[in-house]
């Protein structure tokens, strides 16, 4: 009984751990940009898709293909913003966040259907010969598949951090973040932050992809329960808080799997938005936001 | 203005005429059938539009009203209720609902209150989806006619346009569009917005509700849960904002617009009028917020800015010419 509560614990931190990165892209996006891309489930999705056609074209391993997803979630990233998103950066701050929200809701749409008709309705996985391998700690099994994305996360998260810290771009991210007015009167390209951010977004996005396609399925109408998932993960941490957001994403893993344990596997999803909305009634600045958020 | 009035009341007339003779000129199912879904359509994306459109909170929940109304409706009629309660009973459940969050929902503003209403319809689809993983018959298959079925959308259709006109002239309307421009102003001014918000959603959640009565009366079989799914939020949204949001007629156009082109495109292959009708949407979104009644009407102005320039021209003419003659 403890044994099995232990192992769910850990799974849900695991999980967790994913649900973080998948909210990381979302939240820096919304940080920097104030843009709410509830599209972003379905660039999760082209990550996976893309891992997924490296690996069964190509032969790629899954975490092989990782850079290559990067590099077209950066580029679907970067068009994105110029062709769509970039039009609503002179709204002010309210209409923008709706305006971006309705237009990517629009995308999400495109995209499930464009996935619909190239990639098929059919659910697509990655499965390789080492992924049924685990080890064990204590009593408790730790799957590879899993375990990797623990640290692909917190691979991710240090790249992020350093970008974000120790380049003159990374300051000009942080500095847009705090006051866009002030970061452009002091000679940043606002332009060139918001497309940098928006498709550094992307490419977390399709990281996640990566990792969602080799521990679950992928199929084109996965998009709104991640972008639900990110969202969740994104308001329990706080707002653009890049921290808080990946606590938020344990916090969710462990809702998840406690729930399956103690009543059922079925209303996992339910829980974690009870706990949304609890939060968004009673804490909207999120759990470690602060209060003017 | 008044010649105007009368145009469209004649209009209005000429079309609610040919719907309701309709079905006994046409008897082909399948046309019913296409009817009944743009009927579908334009009473959920005008009831959305009460809140979304006049009221200013864009509402990401309105699937769960509707599937909150089908589901009471079948489960009440499956197991024996007489159809006209358990008809009746989908909205009123569906206000219910709508009056239990409505307090706390509107306690988030803005964007919080679109992503709240979002995880609502979420958690309910899921929820009824563990719950109730069975498919539902129609209780009435042995004696299944189209035509009732039909009269009840169209009633039911012209009940929520018409009742959409009445509101949004009404004190109440003005009070919710009010609050749509500007809350805090609003307040200002003694108008309480959350009193009006919660007045637009019990509509809005009413009516969506008995669509979905309806559509529970309509559909042969269905799973419980479907009609909670998101497509019944967002594809009336986008109808609502192709057509134009907070105007009355805008809704009926986008519904119309949208089976037409879900006809049109059905033919070549699978989903592509949603690739169209998102890029649409997007677009409006982006570059005409007034939807495709802002559209006609820029072009109404120019043109009637043309004819009166054209009568300026011929009346400077006439003057000319009388001076003309004058001179002679």
């Amino acid at each position: 009984m403890l044994q099995s509560l232990g192992q769910n614990l850990v799974f849900g931190l695991l999980v967790g751990a994913l649900y973080g990165l998948v909210a990381l892209g979302l939240s820096l996006i919304f940080g920097v940009t104030k843009f709410l891309n509830v599209a972003h489930g379905e660039l999760v999705m082209f990550g996976g898709y893309a891992s997924f056609y490296a690996f069964s074209m190509l032969g790629l391993d899954p975490f092989l293909s990782i850079p290559l997803t990067i590099i077209i979630l950066f580029v679907l990233g970067a068009i994105l913003y110029r062709l769509v998103f970039s039009r609503t950066i002179k709204l002010p701050e309210e209409s923008k966040i709706k305006n971006t929200l309705l237009v990517a809701f629009g995308l999400s749409v495109i995209f499930q259907n464009l996935a619909l008709r190239f990639f098929t309705a059919d659910e697509r996985g990655i499965t390789t010969s080492y992924f049924s391998q685990a080890f064990t700690l204590g009593g408790v099994r730790f799957p590879l598949p899993k375990v990797a994305i623990l640290v692909v996360t917190v691979i991710f998260l240090i790249i992020l951090q350093l970008i974000l810290k120790k380049t003159y771009t990374g300051k000009a991210i942080r500095a847009t973040t705090q006051n866009w007015e002030a970061a452009s009167l002091m000679g940043i390209d606002i332009h060139k932050v918001y497309l940098l951010s928006f498709a550094m977004g992307a490419a977390l996005a399709g990281v996640a992809g990566t990792l969602v396609a080799v521990n679950y399925s992928i199929q084109p109408s996965m998009g709104l329960g991640w972008t639900m998932k990110a969202l969740i993960v994104m308001v329990l941490g706080g707002l653009g808080n890049i921290p808080g957001t990946i606590i938020g994403g344990l916090i969710l893993g462990l809702t998840e799997s406690t729930t399956s344990f103690f009543i059922s596997s079925n209303y996992r999803e339910v829980a974690g938005l009870v706990l949304f909305l609890l939060v968004l009634i009673f804490r909207p600045q999120g759990l470690f936001g602060s209060k003017e958020a | 203005m008044k010649k105007n009035n009368i145009i469209k009341l004649i209009l209005i007339i000429v079309v609610v005429a040919l719907l309701v003779v309709l079905p006994l000129v046409i008897k082909n199912d399948s046309t019913i059938n296409l009817v009944i879904l743009v009927l579908l359509y334009i009473l959920l994306a005008s009831s959305w539009n009460i809140l979304g459109g006049y009221t200013g909170q864009t509402n990401l929940g309105h699937a769960a009203f509707f599937g909150v109304g089908s589901l009471t409706t079948r489960l009440l009629w499956v197991n024996g209720v007489p159809f006209l309660l358990s008809f009746l009973a989908g909205g009123v459940v569906a206000v219910i609902l709508a009056l239990i969050i409505g307090a706390p929902a509107f306690k988030l503003r803005g964007v919080y209150f679109a992503i709240g209403t979002l995880a609502l319809a979420q958690m309910l689809n899921l929820t009824v989806g563990n719950i109730l993983p069975e498919m539902s018959y129609n209780p009435d298959l042995a004696n299944y006619q189209l035509l009732p079925r039909y009269y009840l959308f169209l009633g039911l259709t012209l009940i929520t346009i018409l009742t959409a006109a009445i509101l949004v002239k009404s004190r109440i309307g003005l009070g919710m569009m009010a609050v749509r421009e500007g809350e805090d102003a609003a307040e200002s001014l003694g108008i309480s917005a959350l009193k009006h918000k919660l007045i637009a959603l019990s509509i809005s959640a009413f009516f969506a509700g008995m669509a979905g009565a309806a559509f529970a009366y309509y559909h042969v079989s269905f799973y419980y849960y479907m009609p909670f799914g998101s497509e019944w939020t967002f594809d009336p949204m986008m109808m609502a904002y192709i057509g134009g949001t907070g105007t009355i007629i805008g809704p009926i156009i986008g519904a119309v617009f949208f089976v037409l082109l879900k006809q049109l495109l059905v033919w070549n292959v699978g989903e592509y009028h949603l690739i169209i009708f998102g890029t649409l949407f997007i677009l409006i979104v982006l570059f005409l917020p007034g939807g495709l009644v802002e559209i006609w009407q820029k072009f109404r102005t120019f043109l009637t800015k043309k004819t009166k320039r054209r009568k300026k021209v011929l009346l400077k003419a006439t003057i000319q010419n009388e001076d003309g003659i004058q001179r002679e």
